[in-house]
């Protein structure tokens, strides 16, 4: 390891030199559910709507009215790129991904541990925490041909 | 219904690969070539519009001016079509006689140019660029796929927007790129983010350009004898900073808002526009475009530009000049859009389209974040 930037024909893949969000205090709530394994995010009590990202009031009423709550991390893959383009840390090809929650909320993320040949669009997708330096960024990968049947 | 609003002056820089030039020189020259186009001097000026870097108190101070109508917005690459409607609105207003527009971007070359942005706690540092996103090319295009799955357009006519762009850009000597390309080598060529290749990414140039508007009253006083380009209607609409925010990520609300306010105060339709500029960062943009502005049906705009409607012969004749994808594209490229209008309705264009008396540029700023539409007329 080393501060150096140095040109490499292959760079380092690993998660730690990834890039790292830091949150805001607004935000702080957020990325310490997502240190803890949980997605959390929140919830307008006078219209019952969860939204992304997590703010101060709500988008569809305005009301400031908020509690934070867990999803259940599943969702289905909405759209997505197969980036060939090379980033600090990151596999090439990396999936980047739009992930529409089962709360209603899209997000950006990346699609992990998937075949980018065998990705379908609205294909079930559930969470994973992926731990950078000072914060867990939540990831998504396929969910296994008969664990739906299961939770069904 | 106050003053009539025209562009007076309109002219661009060199492009390319410009390594000894600054962005503000850029600006600077942008602006005197304009001026000259005008026949004004830079003391007709009074008000100047420029997006936040350098800024329009740097350019007008540079330039010598003291405006007393600033505008600054700056809300992507459609941001100089925001500056038009803006200032036809204060020159209406009387807040404003005549407005210098420029741009200058040292895009491909960063001489003085500001660093990309390096915050960790923005809401698009803690919520979009965890997951491997470098730049516009690997998260402008995420929506595509879902585009393609719900509008049943296919992924070579995806490509026919390259290739129906580069059949304008080889009859334009200043195009970056000038040899035609097939749907194969679109397909063919390097992958980015899959499913785009190379040829439906934009450019990355240098360049800049700058517009003179005013009073129509003005402009006929004061102005050269060239063709004045008339602003019949204009519209702006801006959504979201985050594009898996889009509320539709299979349509582009603001392309919409913003073209529906311009056809509503010019009077016109989709039927009345001879020429069309619609900002091409990317393939996928002129096919919402065409879609969300009304051109076409919904799914229809593959199609419609891979039958050779919008290349040259055809009825719509679309982004003549080559594009972002075959021209220029600076990382601003409204100002190019802008230029390009003006020209084909003056009737000097390097690849000249027949009969043209309107047409419309939409810009996109920002990731599907920001539009703006004008319509403009070589008639009032
Ligand atoms: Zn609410």
């Amino acid at each position: 390891m080393t501060q150096h930037s140095t040109r490499t024909a292959t760079p380092e893949v690993s998660p730690e030199a990834r890039f790292a969000p830091r949150a805001t205090p607004e935000t702080q709530p957020y990325w310490d559910a997502t240190a803890a394994g949980r997605l959390d995010l929140p919830r307008c009590r006078p219209c019952d709507q969860v939204f992304f990202y997590p703010r101060s009031s709500c988008p569809q009423c305005g009301s400031t009215d908020l509690e934070w709550v867990t999803c259940s991390g599943k969702g289905l893959l909405h759209t997505y790129v197969v980036s060939h383009r090379p980033a600090p840390g990151f596999p090439v090809p990396t999936v980047i991904a739009v992930v529409e929650l089962e709360e209603g909320p899209r997000m950006m993320t990346n699609l992990v541990d998937a075949d980018p040949e065998t990705l379908e669009l609205d294909m079930p997708v559930e969470v994973r925490f992926e731990q950078r330096t000072g914060a867990a960024v939540p990831v998504f990968a396929p969910v296994p041909e008969n664990a739906g049947k299961e939770s069904a | 219904m106050g003053r009539e609003v025209v562009i007076m002056g309109a002219a661009e820089t060199d492009i390319g690969k410009l390594p000894t030039t600054s962005t503000l020189e850029l600006h600077l020259e942008g602006a005197r070539r304009a001026l000259a186009d005008a026949n004004l001097t830079k003391d007709q000026v009074d008000g100047i519009a420029s997006v936040s870097v350098p800024g329009p108190i740097q350019v007008s101070h540079a330039l010598g001016i003291t405006p007393t109508y600033v505008d600054g917005t700056g809300v992507g690459g459609s941001s100089f079509l925001f500056h038009v409607r803006h200032a036809t609105a204060a020159i209406k207003a009387g807040y404003a006689d005549v407005v210098l527009i420029t741009h200058g971007e040292s895009g491909r070359s960063r001489v003085g140019a500001p660093p990309y942005p390096r915050a960790n706690d923005s809401v698009m540092a803690q919520f979009e660029m965890p997951y491997g996103i470098v730049g516009p090319p690997t998260s402008f295009t995420v929506p595509a796929r879902r585009f393609l799955h719900e509008t049943d357009n296919t992924l070579e006519q995806l490509a026919e927007v390259a290739v129906a762009q580069r059949r304008w850009a080889a009859r334009n000597p200043r195009a970056t790129f000038r040899d035609e390309v097939t749907v194969d080598d679109v397909l063919g060529a390097k992958m980015i983010a899959d499913p785009f290749t190379l040829l439906m990414c934009c450019l990355v140039t240098d360049g800049g350009g700058a517009l003179v508007v005013a009073s129509r009253e003005f402009a006929e006083a004061h102005g050269s004898d060239k063709p004045l380009v008339h602003i019949l209607g204009t519209g702006e609409a801006a959504t979201t900073p985050l594009i898996s925010q889009m509320e539709d990520m299979t349509r582009c609300k603001q392309f919409t808002l913003s073209s529906q306010a311009a056809f509503k105060e010019s009077g016109t339709s989709t039927a009345d526009i001879d020429h069309l500029m619609i900002y091409d960062a990317f393939a996928h943009v002129p096919l919402y475009g065409l879609e969300d502005m009304g051109f076409v049906g919904r799914g229809e705009s593959g199609a419609f530009i891979a039958d050779g409607h919008t290349s040259p012969g055809g009825r719509l004749p679309m982004n003549t000049n080559g594009g972002g994808m075959s021209y220029t594209h600076t990382g601003m490229y409204g100002m190019f859009a802008i230029q390009e209008s003006v020209r084909q309705l003056r009737g000097e264009a390097a690849a000249q389209v027949d009969d043209v008396s309107t047409s419309l540029v939409l810009g996109n700023g920002g990731m599907f974040m920001s539009a703006a539409t004008l319509i403009l007329a070589n008639q009032p």
